[in-house]
């Protein structure tokens, strides 16, 4: 427990260095450029994969467990449509993403560490946090969402393909479905999971790397980490903002 | 100048430097030997303001370190070089970006003179048609010598270098303490070298402190090392059956 609180307590200072003033703001301009495409683009192709066949199971599940007369056959694309938008991809997404960015931001930084390219940043006079951490945050941020609602529609799109290739749903019934009952404040709902967990997948797994001491060995628990603690803390603050917006 | 005065620093129970005082002269090359796990990186990360020293202070000039805010140190770090263990190259920028680096985040030269002058400084340390390599594709010697070169890029008054040849033939170690001295001497700058090569020491060792478990145990110059009759300096420098020979040990 005490050894929680240390880290919490070291991870909220760690934050208030990065979101100091940057040093010089056109080159910050152009490491978020760059984060965004090995944090964002370079995730694309998982999460388009990923999503299909995760609405197309989705579908194919609904579509068993609703088999009754009784059920108009609309509602199983209905059903798949709520179930993407407000849990599989804000958060099942996220944790893959946990997983694959973070892993990639604790190493990275943590790597940095122990061959002493953050002394060296410090010793030029440069905050380290700020230039390292910085740009990661605002490049998840902004692109986060746009990898969400990218995994909403393909999901969506998953489901109808299985739904139709199998023919246990036709075509019209899915998209009919898709379309009824539709709240805006759902789509909303799911960036704004998505937006806090890109915050807290950066933050924490830039915590871990930042934060390394020792050499290879330690970089990859490091990474390790990053990866679990950042999935925790997205568990935890699923369930907090589904509270907070939803009850 | 650099002034160490009365540094004290421990890690939990663990103290690593006792009130180590020691000067640093301009234009020379001060030299700080040891054994390994001696404090030599401590007492210089404790200098630069890498670590927070416990007790004591450090002056650059007449600006003490401890006192700064932290924009006050910003400047002064500006004035610094340092050149560390393994090198520390910006894994994800080639040589010329690596060198560039400061210039590009505290000036506000165009990309023309920076790469002016990043040729100028690679030129300096005999690097030539490197320019686009990553540091995984260098040499250990042409990483030390790219890494000098990025030190030197904001014309530091002074420069730290941590064990500037270790991992190097005797050759290339040779030509890298001697193109640290060169530099030292042209542009007058306070330069300090953690080291326990006693090659080095003989080669380029203006200023010479001993440390041994944390204390400043023996102060003198290159000539001086080898007449001392310092018990533990003599165990550090004749550490070989065969100078332990010579010197009739
Ligand atoms: N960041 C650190 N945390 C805890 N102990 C450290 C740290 N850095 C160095 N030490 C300890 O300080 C002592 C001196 O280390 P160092 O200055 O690296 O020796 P050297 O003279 O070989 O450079 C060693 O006992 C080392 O374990
Ligand atoms: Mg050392």
């Amino acid at each position: 427990m005490n050894n929680f609180l240390t880290h919490i307590g070291r991870y909220i200072l760690l934050m208030r260095l990065v979101f100091k003033q940057p040093e010089k703001k056109s080159i910050y301009f152009r490491q978020i450029l760059i984060e965004i495409e090995h944090l964002g683009l370079d995730s694309v192709g998982i999460v388009v994969f990923i999503s299909i066949f995760m609405g197309a199971v989705l579908a194919i599940q609904m579509a068993f467990n609703l088999d009754t007369p009784l059920v108009p056959l609309y509602t199983i694309g209905y059903a798949t449509r709520q179930s993407v938008v407000l849990e599989f991809s804000p958060t099942i997404i996220s944790l893959i993403l946990a997983g694959k960015v973070g892993s990639r931001i604790s190493s990275e930084i943590g790597t940095m560490r122990v061959t002493e390219q953050i002394d060296a940043l410090e010793i030029m006079g440069i905050n380290p946090a700020t230039y390292l951490i910085f740009p990661k945050i605002i490049a998840a941020l902004f692109f986060n969402p746009i990898l969400i609602m990218i995994s909403i529609i393909v999901a969506n799109m998953g489901g109808w393909l299985a739904g139709s290739l199998t023919g246990m749903v036709p075509s019209g019934e899915f998209i009919y479905g898709l379309k009824a009952f539709f709240e805006g404040y759902d789509v909303f709902y799911s960036l704004v999971k998505s937006v806090v967990f890109a915050f807290l997948i950066v933050s924490i797994s830039g915590y871990h790397g930042y934060y390394t001491r020792g050499g290879a060995l330690e970089v990859g628990e490091a990474s390790t980490k990053g990866v679990v603690n950042s999935s925790i803390a997205i568990i935890i603050f699923n369930l907090i903002l589904t509270n907070l917006l939803l009850a | 100048m650099i002034e160490a005065i009365e540094i004290s620093k421990s890690f939990g129970d663990n103290k690593v430097l006792d009130n180590v005082s020691v000067k640093f002269e301009a234009g020379r090359c001060n030299l700080v030997i040891g054994q390994s796990g001696s404090g030599k990186t401590v007492l210089m990360k404790c200098l630069v303001g890498l670590f927070e020293i416990d007790e004591g202070r450090g002056i650059f000039g007449e600006k003490v370190l401890s006192r700064m805010s932290f924009d006050e140190m910003k400047l002064v770090r500006q004035e610094i070089g340092m050149l560390f263990q393994g090198g520390a190259l910006f894994d994800s920028m080639n040589v010329e970006q690596n060198v560039m680096f400061p210039l590009s985040m505290f000036t506000e030269q165009s990309i023309g003179e920076r790469l002016e002058r990043a040729n100028f400084c690679l030129s300096r340390v005999n690097l030539e048609n490197v320019n686009k390599l990553l540091p995984s594709e260098l040499s250990g010697g042409m990483k030390k010598r790219v890494a000098i070169a990025r030190a030197i890029a904001m014309n530091p008054r002074y420069l730290f270098c941590d064990e500037p040849n270790s991992g190097l033939d005797p050759h290339t170690a040779n030509v890298i303490d001697n193109l640290i001295k060169e530099i030292t001497e042209e542009y007058g700058i306070t330069t300090v070298i953690n080291t326990h090569d006693m090659n080095s020491v003989i080669e380029i060792g203006d200023r010479v402190s001993f440390i041994h478990e944390g204390k400043l145990w023996w102060q003198g110059d290159r000539d001086t090392i080898l007449m001392s009759d310092n018990k533990e300096l003599n165990n550090f420098v004749f550490a070989t059956k065969l100078t332990r020979k010579i010197k009739g040990l």
